[in-house]
């Protein structure tokens, strides 16, 4: 039965794997690919791993398998976020497809911090016009 | 070929071992192919998630627990060299 269990999980976590990679290669652009890479990369991983603590069955196998989990999980996140940042700021180009680029023109191109968001900036001058000719 | 495990997980291994090869080839192409470095920093980060699974399903082939060890060090060195990467590229940008 477990053996079983570990038969599934070990195919399961090798399929998201093979399609992980199969978007990394297909996809259009760097953005897509990335989260492919993300997200069924880390599932896979996490899948066939555990599939390991079924198979072994001990329990110095199956608190490493938790350490790998944890790591994946909290780490491919992190890593998908961070080299995104790098990416859209080196001005990696975006499919010719994409109709939106919700970040446009709210970095600071100096500085690689997150400025105002432009419509809050726009009303914020609105306000001010609005104040300066009644003093 | 049956590698080392009885049963259905000894069945199982050689299909998973030939997809994760598969994967490994196809984040290859990309590392080599990818048009820009954030590309291959991405190709090279699921190398490392792939390669991690690979190790496993050895240990599991093998029936040597001792190489989940092996997995545990790849998946912390592939995570600090992507940051490592991401860092490096960004400074680049920022400083011309």
């Amino acid at each position: 039965m477990v053996e079983w269990a570990a038969a599934i999980l070990l195919i399961v976590g090798a399929s998201f794997l093979l399609l992980a990679a199969v978007g990394i290669a297909r996809m259009p652009d760097l953005f897509s690919r990335m989260q492919t890479a993300a997200k069924a990369a880390t599932l896979g991983a996490g899948c066939i791993v555990l599939a390991a603590a079924l198979h072994f069955g001990s329990a110095g196998v199956t608190v490493r398998v938790l350490l790998i989990t944890a790591f994946l999980f909290l780490t491919a996140p992190i890593a998908a976020h961070v080299i995104a940042r790098a990416a859209y700021f080196v001005g990696v180009p975006l499919w010719e497809g994409t109709i939106a680029d919700e970040l446009r023109g709210r970095y600071n191109q100096a500085t690689h911090e997150l400025g105002q968001l432009p419509q809050l900036r726009d009303q914020r001058d609105e306000a001010c016009e609005g104040a300066a000719p009644s003093t | 070929m049956n590698m080392g495990g009885e049963g259905v997980v000894g069945v199982v291994l050689t299909p998973v071992f030939m997809m994760l090869l598969t994967a490994i080839f196809l984040a290859f192409w990309r590392l080599v192919r990818g048009p820009s470095l954030p590309d291959r920093v991405v190709a090279l980060d699921a190398i490392a998630s792939l390669s991690v699974g690979m190790i496993v399903v050895y240990a599991i082939a093998t029936n040597q627990p001792i190489y989940v060890d092996a997995a545990i060090v790849l998946a912390l060195i592939a995570f600090l060299g992507t940051v490592a990467f991401a860092q490096y590229i960004e400074r680049r940008a920022r400083d011309g």
